[in-house]
């Protein structure tokens, strides 16, 4: 065998490889689809709209972490005026409070494990 | 390739090394410039605590205030001293102030138990030596705070601390937090995880609702503890603390070191 | 130069093995203080430093040793060294290396380290610590390179190495003292605070690093063709000699202080160390054998006949090792804890996973110093031969 053959059998094997996230999924596809988030009852608006914490509820976590741990700030302006309290238990949780059906359900679909919960508690003192 | 790529590349190749070992530098001579010292930050306002000794003695009034806060914070209960947390705890009056006992001090005054807590000093040698800033000194109020998100657990602190006011999580605290009757935690406060090191934070969380720190609170409540703890705020001159420092006979924990404890014990 | 790295016989990968295998055994520990966390190890909320923090203080000073080797070469042109420079820098590198990794193993939350760097912190002397040490790998890794490369293709290094050469003389102490510093700036550790931490640590690292360099150069000889040269051994076991006498100094001179004055807070740490204190006397025996190796090879090192002695030298430079590492790597750091700042003893012992990390570290150190090595002896063996 060349050199040339060799270098191409691996470069093929190498895609192959790379690729393995993709083609091991494809069979899978349709029982993904998107998660099934359970709302909360009483609450229709959230601290900002549904387009911006889908994609930024970390950023404003860590702000608010940022503003209440190290300024010793509480009060949070929203984009639409209201204020709200910095808190992800106190806030955050009060609406949403059941973990395993709200935040649980899009983290497991996008696969990422954050740690909030580690210390973090849910209201009345729970944890799950 | 030909002589002028090469030296591109290398060229580039060290002004990428030099950027990213040279910007913690920058970014180091920024914070002092904007900051300052962190120790020499003047606190528009300087939280304080004072335990008064005598009535201290009381052992109610001691359980129930380090019951109160380990309650408030979710500190959990490990039965292995070496791994064991506390925010508030009592301590032989011989081991808290050494350089106030001598030969022929008596027993009982050796052994009288006395309250211990995180300082909050004024020239904090924890705040010194953090290297994430994980713990800081406030400057609004003057309270040394956690940041339990940046900590590394690296226990530079706790060795820099003459007063052992630090714990570190040895272990996942959540098995050992003492459940309320319903199973819950007994509150909202967020426990920490294992691999970071936790003190008293003067009940920040309670201070910014105008609530006095749980310890305070609790002792009031019970007969004889009226006074045990006070606290309030140095830079007030109409402050409680500010009227019994001027009044009566204070000491605080090694004063030599020049710490600038602000947690003062009544004689 | 890399394939040289590949080029071995059945000793050099069975050598490898044996590494790969500890490394595989500290892994397995790691994973398990991972997920349990520390409190696997012996340490405690009153001695909150052990085992890691210790190794890290010991081979730092072996880093900075490199210093010895290159002030005389590059500085002085002390032509002997010629084939021990890239020795030491292959040590330090791999010295460093273990740095890290003793500090990484130590930390509660080691997935934030990049806070240090991300938040940089002056005031700290640990941030100040990752900057030397960091920089101090880079310095010793650049200069390593380009000076073999060059030797290689027989011309000399391009001249910016110099400069960087300069550089890493004055940086070597500097890693060592501000490690010193981490320690010695601390008003609730009397054992530490000391301004001759850092002169002691210097002594003991020039004493304890070029011994490591004279075993690993004796090795070198038996196992394979790349010989340093006796005259840049016994020059290094001269060092090595002085170094032990600075050391032996400062240590009496700081015993000295402590007695003499009588003062408790000076007094307890070493009452603990070479009598016990209040019934606590772990450390008791190691120190008196740290004691006499310290004695031994000191009066040994500086008789000229006693260190001409091949089949002496390396058991003395062992005793060196062993003597010094007692010191930093097991006394130093347990000792800054006792008494606590509430006047508790707290004793400490490592555990097994503990250990098992720890020798994993040094086995990974000694997996990457090897294959410096044999890149080192493969090609200077292809340049002998042509």
């Amino acid at each position: 065998m060349s050199d040339r053959t060799k270098v191409l059998i691996a470069v093929v094997v190498v895609l192959v490889l790379a690729a393995f996230p993709t083609w091991q999924a494809l069979g899978a596809a349709g029982e993904a689809g998107r998660p099934d988030l359970e709302m909360p009852e009483n609450e229709t608006q959230c601290v900002e709209d549904t387009e911006f914490m889908t994609a930024r509820h970390m950023e404003l976590l860590n702000q608010w972490r940022n503003a209440v741990v190290r300024e010793g700030d509480t009060e949070y302006t929203s984009t639409s005026g209201e204020t709200y309290t910095m808190s992800l238990t106190g806030t955050c949780m009060d609406c949403h409070n059941n973990r395993e059906t709200f935040c649980q359900r899009c983290h497991d679909y996008a696969d990422v494990a954050p740690r909030c919960w580690d210390c973090h508690v849910e209201p009345g003192g729970g944890e799950r | 390739m030909s002589e002028d790529r090469r030296t591109f590349l290398k060229e580039a190749g060290c002004a990428v090394l030099g950027l990213g070992c040279g910007l913690p530098f920058v970014r180091g001579a920024l914070a002092i410039t904007q900051h300052g010292s962190e120790e020499e930050a003047q606190s528009s306002s300087q939280w304080a605590m004072v335990v008064d000794l005598e009535k201290c003695l009381n052992d109610e009034v001691r359980a129930v205030s380090a019951a109160a806060c380990h309650r408030e914070h979710n500190v959990p209960d490990i039965p292995d001293p070496d791994d064991e947390i506390d925010w508030i705890w009592d301590e032989k009056y011989q081991d808290v102030f050494p350089d106030q006992v001598h030969e022929h001090s008596p027993a009982e005054m050796r052994e009288m138990p006395v309250l211990v807590l995180c300082n909050h000093c004024t020239n904090p040698p924890c705040v010194r030596v953090c290297p994430t800033k994980a713990t800081w000194k406030r400057e609004s109020d003057g309270i040394v705070m956690m940041d339990q998100h940046r900590c590394i657990g690296c226990r530079y602190c706790m060795a820099a601390c003459p007063y052992g006011s630090r714990s570190f999580n040895w272990r996942d605290p959540r098995a050992f937090i003492q459940r309320d009757d319903n199973g819950e935690m007994p509150s909202d406060f967020p426990t920490r995880t294992k691999g970071v090191v936790e003190k008293c934070n003067f009940c920040a969380e309670r201070l910014r609702e105008g609530k006095q720190p749980a310890c305070v609170e609790a002792v009031h409540a019970v007969a004889g503890g009226e006074g045990a703890l006070t606290f309030g705020n140095l830079a007030d001159p109409d402050s409680e603390v500010n009227r019994i420092l001027g009044e009566k006979h204070t000491i605080s924990r090694r004063v030599s070191l020049g710490t600038g404890p602000n947690v003062f014990y009544v004689v | 130069m890399l394939q040289d790295a590949f080029r071995g016989g059945r000793k050099y990968w069975v050598l490898l093995g044996i590494w790969g295998a500890l490394v595989v055994v500290g892994l397995a520990a790691y994973g398990r203080q991972l997920s349990e966390g520390l409190h696997i190890t012996g340490m405690s909320q009153d001695v909150t430093w052990g085992l890691y923090i210790s190794q890290f203080t010991f081979l730092v000073g072996v880093a900075a040793s490199a210093v010895m080797v290159v002030l005389p070469y590059y500085l002085h042109n002390y032509k002997a060294f010629g084939r021990m420079v890239i020795l030491g820098e292959g040590l330090a590198v791999s010295a460093v290396l273990m740095c890290a990794l003793f500090i990484l193993v130590d930390m509660g939350q080691p997935m934030r380290v990049m806070n240090v760097f991300l938040h940089p912190s002056p005031n700290s002397l640990m941030f100040w610590d990752t900057q030397v040490l960091f920089g101090y790998l880079l310095l010793n890794l650049v200069i390593g390179v380009m000076t073999f490369e060059a030797e290689r293709k027989g011309a000399p290094p391009p001249r910016w190495v110099k400069p960087l050469i300069y550089l890493s003389i004055p940086w070597a102490i500097s890693i060592h003292t501000v490690t010193a510093f981490l320690y010695s700036g601390l008003e609730a550790r009397t054992f530490w605070m000391t301004a001759i931490l850092a002169p002691r640590f210097l002594a003991s690292a020039f004493a304890s690093g070029p011994s490591l360099l004279i075993l690993l150069a004796l090795i070198l000889r038996r196992f394979t063709r790349f010989d340093p040269g006796w005259e840049a051994i016994q020059k290094l076991a001269t060092i090595v000699a002085y170094a032990m006498v600075v050391n032996l100094f400062f240590v009496l001179v700081e015993l000295f202080t402590g007695i003499y004055s009588d003062m408790p807070h000076h007094l307890h740490a070493f009452e603990y160390l070479f009598v016990g204190l209040e019934g606590h006397s772990a450390l008791v025996p190691w120190m008196w054998i740290g004691a006499v190796l310290t004695t031994v090879t000191v009066v040994c090192l500086l008789i000229p006949s006693v260190r001409r002695q091949e089949r002496l030298l390396a058991p003395l430079c062992a005793a060196v090792i062993l003597a010094i590492w007692i010191e930093k790597g097991l006394a130093m750091v347990v000792t800054g804890f006792i008494p606590s700042p509430l006047g508790q003893i707290t004793e400490y012992a490592p555990t097994a996973p503990e250990i098992a990390i720890s020798v994993g570290v040094y086995a990974l150190g000694f997996f990457v110093l090897t294959v410096l090595y044999k890149v080192v002896v493969n090609v200077r063996e292809r340049l002998e031969a042509t």
